[in-house]
């Protein structure tokens, strides 16, 4: 599939293979041409075995999960609302711990956060004292890195499309310019995973289309492996190489698809749309 | 450049201009009203005095009226007595005031994010804070060798609940968001203390330590009355002892001048740290 994916010459994505080349280690030749190639490798995801039921819950919120996530691999974690997506993500990154089984990522077992996987949440909870740069350079400082804020910042910032509001307070800011700022912060600390909690749900539409091919893009040219928590259908077909759907009471996944919805996935594409009414219809069938 | 550039540069500076304007009118109507307050209020102290002056059994206190105080005060300027008496007291408040502030600080941020810890301590906490600083001054004397310590001590008393409350609120109301993202991002507790909790409620900080100052400012005279020889609350005591009036208004007029320049300071403070668009 990466193999067809259409790079336009847009800023953000050249400013990526700018990054990419500059901070990257072994970043191949070919993707300065404009080549799409993967320059890290993607953390793998196994989710094995796992339940979970919150406190004072009679019944498990989330049962019998078992699945893998291919290293560079977009999944779309699809479902109505309630049916157990987000504690999934969560208990992925590492923010709450399964009542039963276990999530190992390249592995090892997911017992805590850690820089090398990073959700970005529905809201972009950028901290509102501090600048965009500020705000992007953050998992860097925490991390003790701070000699690549100089270096790192600007281009990621350049990736986003930010670079003229660096220095701007985030709550000058509309909406899609601090989920960029999100996706900036997301990515500075070079994550192996990234993992998106419904991250464009709160955006007009315009700017969620824009943000969502944007992300898709930059993750497969830094190779990130991305889980995606999402309830629309189109953006899933968008974004995703695969879906797996999810039925409420308990939260299960109750089909795991492969999505094939063209090569440059416009939205007016016959193939697009063909495979969004495919996705629609299993999700109809099954959620 | 082009035209629209020209236009568009050139509407911007417009409105940069028109947001000083604005600023520079904001600004001078604030002077105008504060100066008609103070106004207002040498009018009631001047009306004040004629009344004293007109009453044959309060005739010994008309040296209180505007000029007589004025005149006092000006004496006091040029023999350099104001700092000698406002020393101490600002020594003393300002020992006070830190040491609330250690105290008062970490304690909040503890009840703020320990439920149990906030459970624990509310009814020690409020029975303590309703009892009267002053009442704690015979203890005070009995409890520390020298005066200033007890002094200090009761500045203390009264300034550490204001500041440990409104940073126990601040906490309370930081958004969760905030501390599961710089979790998400690898921050220990010590970078989250520094990075999140610390800026996101120091306006609450802040607010509390203005009420604190107004507080301790206000307890400090009393407490001045103990043995010391020093500062504006013996300044004051000094000046009734003496019968000398003039100098006893150009005291509490310099309290007062001290007391809203400080709080003035704290006001600036909260507006330099204040992150809300809406209070800058």
């Amino acid at each position: 599939m990466t193999a067809h994916w259409t790079f336009k010459t847009s800023q953000p994505l050249n400013a990526a293979i700018a990054l990419a080349q500059t901070y990257l280690p072994n970043m191949p030749h070919a993707a300065a041409q404009g080549v799409p190639t993967a320059v890290r490798r993607g953390a793998h995801v196994q989710v094995d075995g796992v339940q979970h039921r919150y406190p004072g819950m009679a019944q498990n919120c989330l049962e019998h999960l078992n699945f893998q996530v291919e290293s560079g691999q977009i999944v779309a974690l699809v479902g109505r609302s309630g049916c157990g997506k987000s504690t999934l993500l969560h208990l992925i990154a590492g923010l709450m711990q399964p009542g039963a089984g276990g999530v190992y990522i390249d592995g090892n077992r997911v017992r805590s956060t850690c820089p090398r996987w990073v959700v970005m949440f529905q809201a972009p909870s950028l901290f509102p004292w501090m600048t965009v740069s500020q705000n992007a350079a953050l998992g860097l400082r925490f991390a003790g890195r701070k000699a690549e804020i100089q270096r790192r910042i600007p281009a990621l910032l350049e990736m986003v499309g930010l670079t003229a509001f660096a220095e701007r307070n985030v709550q000058d800011l509309s909406g899609g310019q601090q989920q960029r700022v999100a996706l900036a912060r997301s990515l500075a600390t070079q994550p192996d995973l990234l993992l998106l909690d419904e991250p464009f749900s709160a955006l007009d539409a315009f700017t969620r289309r824009a943000l969502q091919q944007d992300v898709r893009r930059i993750a497969k040219d830094l190779g990130l492996t991305v889980v995606l928590v999402t309830h629309d259908i189109t953006e899933a077909a968008i974004m995703a190489d695969r879906a797996l759907i999810m039925a409420p009471d308990p939260g299960r996944i109750v089909t795991d698809t492969m999505l094939d919805p063209g090569p440059d996935r416009h939205r007016d594409s016959p193939a697009f749309e063909a495979e969004r009414a495919r996705l629609a219809t299993l999700f109809e069938a099954t959620a | 450049m082009t035209d629209a550039a020209y236009t568009q540069s050139g509407t911007a500076r417009a409105d940069a201009q028109d947001a000083r304007m604005a600023a520079l009118k904001g600004w001078a109507r604030s002077v105008a009203i504060g100066t008609l307050g103070l106004g207002i209020l040498g009018a009631l102290w001047a009306l004040g005095g004629w009344y004293i002056a007109q009453t044959p059994g309060m005739r010994a206190f008309s040296q209180l009226a505007p000029v007589p105080t004025f005149e006092r005060l000006w004496v006091m300027i040029q023999r350099g007595e104001i700092w000698s008496m406002s020393a101490p007291s600002l020594y003393r408040v300002g020992w006070g005031l830190g040491v609330a502030i250690v105290i008062g600080v970490p304690m909040g941020i503890l009840i703020g994010r320990l439920p149990w810890l906030r459970d624990l301590s509310n009814a020690p906490f409020q029975l303590l804070r309703m009892i009267s600083p002053l009442s704690w001054m015979p203890i005070a004397v009995m409890a520390f060798a020298t005066w200033d310590s007890a002094i200090i001590f009761l500045i203390v008393v009264a300034a550490v609940w204001p500041i440990m409350f409104a940073t126990a609120a601040g906490v309370r109301r930081i958004d969760p968001a905030w501390l599961k993202v710089s979790r998400n991002l690898g921050a220990n507790p010590l970078h989250q203390l520094v990075y999140v909790i610390l800026p996101a409620i120091a306006q609450d900080i802040l607010t509390g330590i203005r009420l604190a100052l107004g507080i301790a400012w206000v307890v400090l005279v009393p407490a001045e009355y103990l043995g010391v020889s020093s500062g504006l609350g013996f300044a004051i005591n000094d000046a009734r002892d003496s019968l000398d009036y003039a100098r006893l208004g150009a005291t509490v007029l310099v309290i007062g001048v001290i007391g809203y320049a400080l709080d003035s300071l704290c006001l600036l403070a909260i507006k330099r740290f204040s992150w809300l668009r809406s209070d800058t």
